[in-house]
This record gives C-alpha cells, structure tokens and sequence, in this order.
C-alpha cells in the first residue's frame, strides 16, 4: 500500500519543490532523479502485486475526501476566473453547472455514504503505473533539454519553467492516483486535476491560438466531467449507502445498476479520449510544446479515458449503449486514419494516428469480450510506447530544422541519422508487423469475428488499417530519401535527449519481443480475473512473430555485405541532370527536384471528413443517450 | 487436421525452393499467350528465367547502398509471407507479413530521390492501400465458412467455400489484376514491355536488384493463386482448373483495358470490390444468425 | 555462357534525329518483327538497359544526356549506331550546331548505316551488338573495365 501512496505523493511532493526551485541545474537534477526514483518504484509495484490479483487498500475517506472538496472548488473558482477573464461563456457555463453539480452532491448526497477500499491494484493498474512511471517520467527527463532549446527559439514566450515542471508532476501524480483509485469520487477528483493540467499546459505559449486551444479542450474535457459527476449522483441517489460507489462493487453488481453510470462514464471517457465529435481538441492541443502532447495528448492523460471505458468494458459488453459506444470508436479509427491521410503536419498526423488508436481501443472495450479487452490493454501499452517516442522525435527535429512539415522532413536520414532510424523503428512499431500494433490488429480481427456485429468492425479494420499503412509509410519513405543534404545537424542534441530517446527506441523493440510475457503475466490474468475465461496465444504463431522480428533486426546487418560500396549513379532523371538532384532546363536553367507526397485532400480532406465524422458521432451519441433516459425512466 | 511440424516445414521449404520456378513458368506462359494474343509469336517459355539470370550478371548500379537492404528484406519477407502460407499457417499472419514485404519494396523506391521512384512509390502505396482490405476481407469470409484462419485447415476442409464466398471471390479477382500488375491497373510497374512513367517503382534498380525483385513477383504470384486454390480446395483438380481459368482471364483483362488513373484504381478496388465482399459477409452473417451453417 | 544474348534489353534514345530511324525501330516491336521472339525488350529506362539504340547525330543541346544516359546504363552494355546521322552525322554533319555521330560522344560498338536504317538491318545490328556484349562479359569476369577509357578519341 505504501508504494501507491509514495506514487502519488512523490511526484507532488517534487511538484512543489520545482515550483518553488528556479535554477536551471537543480531542476535538471530533481527531475532527473525522481524521473528514476518514478521509474525504479513503478517497476517494484510490478514485482510486487503482479501475482496478487485485485488487492484492496482501506484508506479512510476522510479527511482526503474533504480535502478533495475543497481543491475542487478552488479549481472550480479558478477556472471560473479564468473563463471570465477570457469571456469564455461556455466554459463558465460548463464549470457553473459543474460545480453546482458537485455542491450538491457533496452536501446533499454525499454525508452518509461510507466507501471504503478507496483504493486499489489489479494488473491492469500495473500496466498504468508502469507506463506512467517508465515514459511518462522520460518524456520529463526530456522536457527538461526540451524547453531550454524551446525558450531559446522562442524569446517571446515567457519562461516559466517551473509552473510548466510543477504541472508535469502534478499530472504524474494524478495518473497515479486516477489508476489506483477505486472510489469514484476520487477517480472524478483526479480526473479533473488531469483536465486542468493539460489546460495549462495547451495554454503555456500564451499566444491566442494557444488560449483558445486550451479553452476548447477544457470544456470538451468539462463536458464529459458533468456527465462524470452525473454518474456519481445517480449511483448516490440509487444506492445511499455508498457502496456502488466503489469501482469494484460497481462492476460486479450487474448491468442493470452499473449500465448507467457505465454509459456516463464512458461518454466523459470519450471526451477525455478525443473521439469523434470531441476530437478537435486533441488537434488543437498540438500547439503545446511537444513533451505535453507526448505525455498528456498520446501515452498518458488521453489514455485515462480508453482506461475508464475499458474498466467499464464488462458492463457495456453485450448492451445496445455499449455497441454504440464501439461504433463510436470504430467510425473514430476510420475516420481519424483517413484524415491523418491528408495531412502535412507533422504533429497532427500523430495526433490523428492517437485518435485513430483511442478509437480502436474504445470499440474494442465498447464490445468488450474478452478477448476483445485483451486486445484493447494491448494497444494501450504498445500505442503508449510507441507515440511517445514519435512526439519525442518529431519534436527534436522540429527544433533542429525548424519545421514540423513532413514535406521539410525529405532526407532526414542524412540530416539526422540517429534520429531518422529512431522514428523509424517508432513508425514500423505504430503499423508494421510483427510490431505490436498489427498484433493488437490481427487479434481485434480473430476477436471480432466471433462478437455480435463483429463485421461492421473488421470492415472498418481492414479500411481503416490500410489507410493507416498508407499514412505512416509515405512519411518513412520522405525520412530515407537520399538527398544531397549530408550536412548532419543532429549533433547539438543532449546527452539526457539521446538517453531518453534510445531507451523509447528499445522499449518499442522490446515490447514487440516479449508480449508474449507482458500478455501472460499481466494481462491474462487480469482478462481471467473478471471473464473467467482468457486469450491463449497460439504457441506457434508467436515463435513465428518473434522469429520475424528477429528477421526484421538481422536485415539491416546485410548492408555489411556491400561495404565496399557497389558503383554509385544519380537518379534516373530521364538524361538531364545537372548535378543528381536537380534538372538542366532551358536557357542554362538548373531546376531543382522537389519531390512531394500525395495528400489527396479531395478525398481525405480534413473538414469534410470531420463533418461527417462529428455528424455521425453526435447522432450515435444522441442516441445512446435517448437510450439511456429510457433506462433511468 | 494441422499436419505436424515436419511436413509443415517441409511445405514451406518445398515453396522457398519451387515458387520461383513455378512462379517463374507462369510469367513464361503469360508472356507467351499474351504474344499470341496480339499476333505475335512471342518469346521461349523461359524467357523469365533467361532475363533474370542475365540481371544477374549485370553491375549492381544503385543510388544509395541502402537500396539493397530494401529489396533484399522485400524478397525474404515475400519468401517468408509465401513459405507461411503453404506451410499451413494463419492467414492474416500471412497478409500481414506480405504487407511487409511491399512496403520495403516501397522503402526502396522512395530511397533514390528520384521523380519517377517517387511517383512509382507513392502508387504502389496506392495499390497496397487498394488490395490489402480485399485480401483481409477474403481471410475474414473463408474463416466465418471454415471457422478457421489456419490456411492448413481451410485448404483440407471439403467445404465448397467458392459457394458461399462469389462475391468475394469476383472482389479478390479485381484486387488480383492489381496485385498481378496487370492492365489496367498496373500503374505502380508494369510487366512484359509496357511502360508507366518509366519503370515506375523499379525504375533506379539495376541488374541484381531488378533480378530480386522479380523473382519476389514470382514468389508473389504463386501465393497469390494459392488464395484462389484455397477457393476451390474441396476438389484439387476443380482448384486448379480454376487458377487456369482465372489467370487466363487475367491475362485476357491486361490485353483488352488501357491503363486508369490512380482514382479509378481506388475506387474499383474499394467500392466495386469492397461492397462485392461486404454483402456477400453481411449475407453469409445474416444466413449463419439463421439457418446453423 | 551468358544469358546477356538471351534477354538484350533495349533503351532507346532520338539525339536529334528526324524520327525517320525511330519509326523503324519502334517498327521492329510490331508484330511483324516481333524482335521479343528474341527475348528483346524496349525498356525506357537506361537502369534496366543491356543495349543502347542512339538515332539521330549529337549536338550540343543533347550530348550531356546522350552521355548520362551512357553512364547509367549498367555493365556490360554496347552501344548501337543507327542510321547515319548516328553514325556520322550525316546530311547534317556540316551544320554549325552539329558535333557529328555519336561516337564523338560515346563510344560506339555496331554502326547500322541507311537512311532511315531498315528494320532488318536494325535487327543485324542488334545481333551482332549480342556478340560484343558476350565478349564484354566475358572481359568484365576476367576483370578489367569494358569501357574505352575516353570516349570518341581521334576521331
């Protein structure tokens, strides 16, 4: 028990101390340090709980429940001085309604319950705990490098670095908390804390862009906090003693009581999670520095929401509001993929491909077999590895060439060779196999197959995925061009930089390696746990998979055989080149190559494409909350 | 049903070894039909074999080493895809791992920064995008038919799959023009003498390398009627008929079209084909919630 | 033994020629010829090229691609003159821009004279051009360079 109090407590604890610390070199230290000690007690969390199953901790509600209260509302007052401040009316109205909400629950409803077992570690806290534990505290070891070289670029932004360290291990400590909480009320208080600190940090910039990209994301992220405070006042009202309260009681009680708050719940997951309607915010979010969207908008705060909807996955499987919130997912993924298609951005092709993932994961967990759950926390570890280190690399060349334009990225490999070959590794993990993400693929397929309308989702799986091979390989293919930029530019890069990265680069490799390990000791059991029933890997297909993936590593050491070079040549250029890369035109005119991706924006435009995206999400949701008044009437 | 270990390594072995030469024959007799087709006499059934030993013993003239690295890998993945595939294993391991391989054939277009690599690469990519939903599709109908992904299975079941599986059976033909490079949608490269936009992705490889990648088309093409066996695996001698019948209509497609825009490609592939093997799965799943197949 | 001579392939290139030899080249493809019989393709593309078809005499507009093209044709590769103009630069020899045939540039392995060239004697040309590119591979096993080391000296 005293680790998850130590993970909670200590990154707040170094939260403080970085607010208060304004020295370059002690902060490079504290983070550092306790980017380890994070990273070191996660790992120990493993050993010690992962054949333990669920255990329950009993920490009194009081007085934390109080204290909770009272943060809340100052957030509350906070934010309200902020939507003023900024004549954001819908964001006042939002945190009004929110917190009038939240009054009266904790006036009204509140005296009286008595959970208890506020909180909780199963193995699939685990896999949060490490994922927020090992990346989330190197992407702050990254920060660090990040921002110095961020202010360097950009003097008009005001430096204030220890708010933005101080909010990043806030944040850490509220995902510790929100995944090993088990009382929902507290789940909601971490939730909002996470809500708040992507806000801040989408705004750190301060330019209008950034304020109003922060504003959006807030009340989409309030949005879903209303219908999360709404579960928690229908389960008060339901059940006055409490007890419903408690996530594991919750689950276990059935779908007639747990389907509502399920179905809240999801849609605040939903929000949080970027899908459909909502995934304006997640785009717009690209405007904070990149470490933010690698830690909050890819691996961590985005996955709070797939992880809630996937806690809820039993409740919602087999339920008409559990398909719908699938399809939701599912037209996510295709939808998302196809837009990633059509842009140049950089950063916002990585924010599309997570929506895309959240999306799949969320229709996974939204038909909620088991198999299909299986499949979902599998996506969620090998997503969270490797889009972190994209965000991480993309955002390194960002500061070097000075452009997040894949079109600027056209011979990175000469440029930048470490970290060309690192976003590669990172791009083959997100679509290639025998990388995780095609054997999430492969088993959501086998999964589906066999789960009611299991077609509609294969077929918006297999359009969906191409779209996806489509997107990531243009990009590859622009990295490794051979242009004649031999000029290497990488070598201003940090030492920590380099550490960070290269251990994101192994992580991708090694999760691709040993699933077959994270599958039987965390994942399966956790699957059996609450089905009674799990997937078993297909001993064959994996000796496959990995002799692959040996395979994929052992190709590259055959470029050893042409080390002395085979004869060079230009690019064919149908016989007028003047010197490789550009043409002879007329008149002694030399015309440099200039070589462009297809976009196809006709067809994948992003603002037709999104039209029908939000039109269908909302009209799915609209639906499922007809349903669902149905249901409480 | 899954025969054991050695004679599942043994098929696999046996198709790393023999694929080439069949696929290498096909080629042969496709050239030499297609020749007779227009009037001509055409080139000796080796050709295929001559032209890819000659590339042999050419220089290996490459824009950046690299370049090898990409078609080899496209080569041993294919190899690897195929050899999968007849050794009875999971299909969409098989599709996945065929993806692979082209996407390294993709790599190495895009490698040598040239215009026409370029636009060969991102075509291909346009194809890959195009065929590979059919072909997962495909896997997704013989398993709700068999109830089983494993080739080895669906290939001894005495199911006739071809019954409950037209349409998807017409959609895998259409993708299998693409995949075959056939006109009219050979757009990324093209075989025998046709040109796109030079040699589209194999314009900037040479000797050795070209030799590889079409010896990679040859074990492609073997597994690719493999899947059209797999249609008709209740009755060998009705399966192989089959694959005759369906490569002669191919060849017979490649004579009579002139080439479509990458539009077209799409389009045909994902609408035509597409709702082709939807409604025949939505029929198939509605007949299965009804009558117990 | 070589299969160079079983599968030449052919990339083909107009200097500036009057398109009178192009048309009996492109002649030899058709099915009256049928030069595929042969295993004799028309690639387009010099990278994938064994033998190299030159029209037309070289001037100064087209001599660095003539010679790029050359260059990236893999070993071992012949170079075939065809016509006259290729060959000597023809009625246009005298003319200011004119640098002469093509050997001024490159050099040439089979010269296959006319006006235009018959497909025929294009045909001979070729074959005989199969002979050199044996004896070219058969040089290139035993180590060496094929090619001259300067193009069209002294003449």
């Amino acid at each position: 028990m005293n680790e998850l109090l130590f993970l909670i407590a200590f990154p707040l604890l170094i939260a403080v101390l970085l607010l208060l610390v304004p020295r370059d070199s002690i902060r490079d230290v504290l983070v550092t340090g306790s980017a380890a000690v994070l990273g070191i007690v996660s790992l120990y969390v493993l050993y010690g709980y992962f054949n333990r199953n669920t255990v329950m901790f009993d920490i009194p509600t009081e007085p934390w429940g109080n204290v909770m209260t009272i943060i809340e509302l100052l957030l509350a007052v906070y934010i309200l001085y902020l939507g003023v401040k900024h004549r954001k009316s819908f964001t006042i109205a939002l945190i009004v309604l929110q917190a009038g909400l939240l009054l009266w629950y904790e006036f009204f409803l509140k005296p009286g319950m008595h959970p208890e077992n506020n909180l909780f570690i199963d193995q699939f806290s685990i896999i949060m705990a490490l994922i927020i534990g090992i990346i989330g505290s190197l992407i702050c070891v990254f920060a660090l490098g990040y921002m110095k070289t961020f202010h360097h670029h950009h003097p008009e932004v005001r430096d204030r670095r220890n708010l933005f360290f101080f909010i990043l291990f806030v944040f850490l400590s509220a995902m510790f908390g929100l995944v090993f909480a088990n009382n929902l009320a507290w789940i909601l208080f971490f939730w909002e804390i996470t809500t708040i600190c992507s806000f801040i940090l989408i705004g750190y910039s301060e330019t209008e862009e950034a304020t109003n990209n922060a504003f959006l994301a807030l009340s989409m992220n309030l949005l879903g906090g209303v219908a999360f405070v709404g579960a928690l006042i229908f389960l008060a009202i339901t059940d006055p003693s409490g007890k419903s309260l408690m996530l594991d009681y919750l689950l276990s009680s059935g779908q007639a009581i747990a389907l509502v708050p399920a179905v809240l719940i999801s849609f605040a997951g939903i929000t949080k999670s970027a899908l459909m309607p909502f995934s304006s915010w997640l785009v717009g979010a690209m405007v904070a520095p990149t470490p933010v969207s690698a830690l909050l908008h890819s691996s961590t705060m985005v996955k709070a929401g797939v992880y809630i909807i996937v806690r809820f996955a039993p409740v919602l499987s087999g339920t008409i509001e559990g398909l719908i919130i699938a399809l939701v997912g599912g037209v996510t993924f295709l939808l998302a993929s196809f837009i990633a298609i059509s842009q140049t951005n950089a950063k916002k092709v990585l924010a599309y491909s997570t929506i895309a993932n959240l999306g799949l994961i969320v229709a996974c967990a939204g038909v909620g077999t088991f198999n299909l759950v299986w499949v979902a926390i599998l996506l969620i570890v090998f997503h969270a590895v490797a889009k972190s280190l994209l965000f991480l690399c993309v955002g390194t060349v960002e500061h070097r060439i000075g452009s997040r334009n894949i079109e600027d990225m056209s011979g990175l490999i000469g440029r930048m060779p470490k970290i060309a070959v690192m976003m590669f590794v990172g791009m083959a993990g997100m679509f290639l196999a025998p990388f995780g993400m095609v054997i999430s693929k492969w088993a959501a397929i086998e999964a589906f197959i066999q789960s009611p309308f299991g077609l509609i989702f294969i077929a918006i799986l297999a359009f969906g995925g191409s779209a996806t091979v489509f997107y990531w390989s243009k990009w590859m293919g622009k990295i490794i061009s051979v242009t004649r930029q031999p000029e290497v530019v990488e070598n201003s890069v940090t030492k920590e930089k380099w550490a960070v990265l290269y251990i994101l680069t192994a992580l991708v490799i090694i999760c691709a390696l040993i699933f077959p390990l994270i599958s039987a000791v965390l994942i399966e059991p956790f699957v059996m746990n609450i089905y009674g029933q799990t997937t078993l890997l297909p001993l064959a297909n994996l000796t496959i998979m990995i002799l692959m993936m040996g395979l994929l590593l052992f190709m590259p050491f055959t470029m050893l055989l042409y080390r002395t070079a085979p004869k060079h040549t230009g690019p064919y250029m149908a016989g007028r080149p003047t010197d490789g890369h550009a043409f002879a035109g007329s008149i002694g005119i030399s015309r440099e190559v200039v070589l462009s991706n297809y976009y196809m924006d006709r067809y994948f435009g992003e603002d037709k494409i999104f039209m029908i995206g939000a039109a269908t999400g909302w009209g799915l949701l609209l639906f499922a909350g007809t349903l669902l008044v149905g249901v409480i009437l | 049903m899954i025969p054991d270990l050695t004679v599942r390594v043994g098929a696999a072995l046996l198709y790393i070894i023999l694929a080439p030469l069949v696929g290498g024959l096909v080629v042969g007799i496709d050239r030499k039909v297609t020749a007779r087709m227009q009037g001509r006499v055409g080139p000796p059934v080796l050709q295929p074999f001559y032209d890819v030993l000659k590339l042999f013993e050419k220089e290996n003239l490459v824009v950046a080493t690299a370049q090898n690295y990409y078609v080899l890998s496209y080569l041993v993945f294919m190899a690897v895809a195929g050899a999968l595939f007849f050794s009875g294993g999971d299909m969409l391991l098989v599709i996945f791992a065929f993806t692979l391989s082209h996407i390294f054939l993709v790599l190495g277009a895009y490698n040598s920064f040239s215009p026409y690599s370029h636009i060969g690469a991102e075509r291909e990519l346009i194809q890959i995008i195009a065929y590979e939903p059919m072909i997962i599709l495909t896997a997704v109908g013989m398993y709700m038919v068999t109830k089983t992904f494993y080739v080895g299975e669906i290939a001894t079941s005495t199911i006739p799959i071809i019954m409950y599986l037209p349409g998807i059976f017409i959609g895998y033909l259409i993708v299998l023009t693409i995949k075959l490079r056939k006109s009219p949608f050979d757009l990324s490269t093209s075989h025998h003498a046709h040109q796109e936009i030079v040699k589209g992705v194999t314009t900037d490889f040479t000797g050795p390398n070209l030799a590889i990648i079409e010896i990679s088309h040859w074990y492609e093409y073997v597994f690719l009627l493999g899947v059209v066996y797999l249609f008709f695996a209740f009755n060998p001698f009705i399966a192989i008929a089959a694959i005759i019948v369906a490569y002669f209509v191919e060849i017979l497609i490649d004579n009579t079209t002139s080439r479509v825009k990458w539009q077209l490609t799409l389009r045909t592939a994902w609408i035509i084909a597409g709702t082709l093997c939807l409604v025949n799965l939505g029929v198939l799943y509605y007949l299965q919630g009804v009558l117990t197949l | 033994m070589t299969y160079l001579t079983k599968s030449p392939w052919i990339v083909h290139y107009d200097c500036s020629s009057c398109n009178g030899c192009d048309i009996e080249v492109l002649a030899a493809l058709t099915p009256v010829y049928d030069v595929e019989r042969f295993g004799i393709i028309n690639t387009g593309n010099p990278k994938h090229a064994d033998i190299f078809l030159v029209t037309g005499s070289v001037n100064e507009q087209n001599k660095p691609v003539l010679k790029n093209i050359y260059e990236q044709i893999p070993e071992p590769k012949v170079v075939v003159a065809i016509g006259i103009c290729a060959t000597s630069g023809g009625i246009f020899r005298e003319c200011y821009n004119v640098q002469g045939g093509i050997d001024k540039v490159i050099p040439v392995d089979v010269y296959v004279p006319g006006c235009a060239a018959r497909p025929e004697s294009i045909i001979d040309g070729v074959v005989t051009a199969l002979g050199i590119l044996a004896k070219k591979r058969q040089a290139m096993q035993e180590g060496g360079s094929t090619t001259p080391a300067k193009a069209g000296e002294g003449r």
